[in-house]
């Protein structure tokens, strides 16, 4: 990989061990992917909360060592010194404010604490969510970013045409101190025009019907970047952060263009640029309930134990439409209501009163984690119910519990009630 | 299908460097890191996946390649510190998560082979990584009777 003279320097160590260690990881990357060079960043979003687990797997020997393995991948410990980009920290293990909801111990919540204060005075802004887009890191278009979470990713790249991989807590780590990235794929132009043409032949309305339309995309197209012909109503943030974290996790999409919605893409014809579809897919009625069965996969029992909902984060639209759902009624006695959100927009809730009615009902308004990324669910939780395809994904594989997707006025009654009783409509 | 014993040398670019040997595990199924494998076990439990339930630990993971959430490389790195690590990776396709994923995994991996992995190596069968060559030799149905597989097998016949 060709270096600058200024990357040269850094790799050679002038910049001190750290920025050496990460000049180091981002030169192996780099060459495993082919790119000819590294490109300037200064917009990251990396994970480097660590825990009891990862101090453990360290050897106790101190949050420098702990950075240097699992953020930099050496096993040398080297002393960090301060994140020469702007550098931001995604959705991590805790929330500070439910923490013993969450069954976690006194030393694992110091553990994670101290850890969150060693990033701060290392300039990472604690932003502690998986939406960043919505908390005031909102990049421009063309504009270099190295981040993390799949979610964010597929956003900021088709919707607001900013330039990233899916980088990796390593890489972005690496990033942090170096301000440089591999200049490969998503930050090149010719690999961002489409390579899937999607028929949506079924109206796509509701933030169900998004998350449907992602998950049905993502398995198809896997790695591509799919083009949706036939979209007839304008989405909007809530609708697009599930399309995208859906199709990030059926598949891997980072990229797709909605002709005259999203930024890189007026017309078909633009969106696909000098290439040619390698496939057309239709959408359809059979291929919505295919999905909506999948995602139900899982599922059997009806008494629902925990209602999840904001992931991707909830926006504060998606906070007042649930207390609207749920103002004047009480959470049912066996069930539980968590909401999940960035920690600004808790703070704004608060403000407008909707934190006290989620309170009134008995829910609870959580923020800087979720179930998935924390592992964590209410004692003796069997069966979940999310109107996040992304969570329907994930949690069951990762908590062993049976889980049910609809629309989020179905999950609110279900915890209302403490039964299922969704369906396709 | 060839025999049980014979050998199939392919050839294709090494990523990290290294050799390693071991039983296959092989699956036409992407993989999930975060939220798809257990790293302490090294187990996959994406619900829907192939694999669901079994361990790669100290064997040669062969697969199409990494999708899903971008914990990929933390999850494959958190195997290797316990111990749980795949011996080395034989994939198809490159792309960020895979290719920090085998940086961080510090074992052999080996792409862009000259015939497709996943229709010449079964799950069971003996094979030998050289990745600071770009080299995979495949023994059919699992560990040869007369020890390791000849060492010109796998520095492709160079004397």
């Amino acid at each position: 990989m060709r270096l600058t003279d200024d990357e040269r320097r850094m790799r050679d160590g002038e910049q001190g061990e750290a920025v050496q260690a990460a000049m180091d990881l981002l030169i192996r990357y780099g060459e495993v992917l082919g790119a000819e060079r590294l490109v300037e960043t200064d917009n990251v979003c990396g994970a480097n909360i660590f825990g009891p687990r990862q101090m453990q797997l360290c050897g106790h020997a101190g949050p420098d060592a702990v950075f240097s393995e699992f953020s930099l991948d050496s096993p040398k410990p080297v002393e960090i010194t301060p994140m020469r980009a702007q550098s931001y920290q995604l959705i991590g293990p805790m929330d500070t404010q439910h923490w013993q909801v969450q069954g976690l111990s006194q030393e694992a919540h110091d553990a994670i604490e101290e850890s969150e204060s060693y990033s701060a005075r290392h300039g990472i802004h604690l932003m502690n969510t998986c939406t960043p887009y919505q908390v005031g890191n909102v990049p421009v278009k063309g504009e270099h970013c190295a981040w993390m979470e799949s979610s964010a990713v597929v956003y900021v790249n088709s919707v607001l045409g900013a330039r990233t991989n899916v980088e990796g807590r390593e890489s972005a780590a690496a990033a942090m101190l170096t301000g440089r990235i591999p200049y490969w794929g998503y930050h090149l132009a010719e690999n961002r025009f489409g390579s899937h043409l999607v028929e949506v032949a079924e109206p796509v309305r509701s933030s169900l019907d998004w998350g449907l339309l992602g998950y049905y995309v993502g398995e198809l197209v896997q790695e591509g970047v799919p083009v949706l012909d036939g979209i007839t109503e304008v989405p909007n943030l809530v609708k697009l952060k599930h399309f995208g974290a859906a199709a990030a996790s059926s598949g891997g999409v980072e990229m797709y263009h909605i002709p005259g919605t999203t930024v890189e893409a007026r017309s078909v014809e633009e969106a696909f640029g000098p290439r040619r579809p390698v496939q057309t897919l239709r959408y359809g009625e059979r291929e919505r309930r295919q999905t909506y069965e999948q995602l139900n996969h899982t599922a059997r029992d009806t008494d629902v134990d925990l209602v999840m909902i904001g992931c991707p984060h909830a926006t504060l639209s998606q906070i007042r439409d649930v207390c609207r759902l749920v103002q004047g009624r009480k959470v049912h006695a066996d069930s539980a209501l968590w909401v999940f959100t960035p920690r600004a927009i808790r703070q704004v809730a608060e403000q407008n009163g909707y934190a006290q009615i989620l309170r009134d009902a008995g829910a609870l308004l959580m923020s800087d984690t979720c179930p998935a990324i924390g592992q964590f669910l209410p004692k003796g939780t069997r069966v979940i119910a999310t109107d996040s395809a992304k969570q329907v994904h994930y949690l069951p594989a990762i908590m062993k519990v049976q889980g049910w997707f609809g629309s989020t006025t179905e999950c609110v009654e279900s915890a209302l009630t403490g039964r299922w009783q969704g369906e396709l409509r | 299908m060839t025999a049980t014993g014979s050998t199939i040398t392919l050839h294709g670019r090494g990523l990290v460097g290294g050799v390693a040997e071991g039983e296959a595990l092989v699956t036409r199924d992407s993989i999930s890191g975060w939220g798809g494998i257990e790293p302490t076990g090294g187990r996959i439990i994406e619900s829907r996946h192939e694999l669901a339930g079994q361990s790669f630990r100290d064997r040669i993971l062969v697969f199409p390649g990494a999708k899903g959430s971008s914990g990929w490389s933390g999850m494959f790195h958190m195997s290797r510190l316990a111990g749980s690590a795949p011996k080395a990776m034989i994939f198809n396709y490159m792309n960020t998560k895979i290719a920090l994923g085998v940086v961080v995994t510090r074992v052999p991996a080996v792409t862009d082979l000259d015939q497709d992995p996943l229709d010449v190596i079964e799950t069971g069968d003996w094979v030998c990584v050289d990745a600071d060559n770009g080299l995979v030799v495949v023994t059919r149905g699992g560990r040869p009777q007369t020890g390791a597989v000849p060492r010109q097998r796998l520095d492709g016949g160079k004397p």
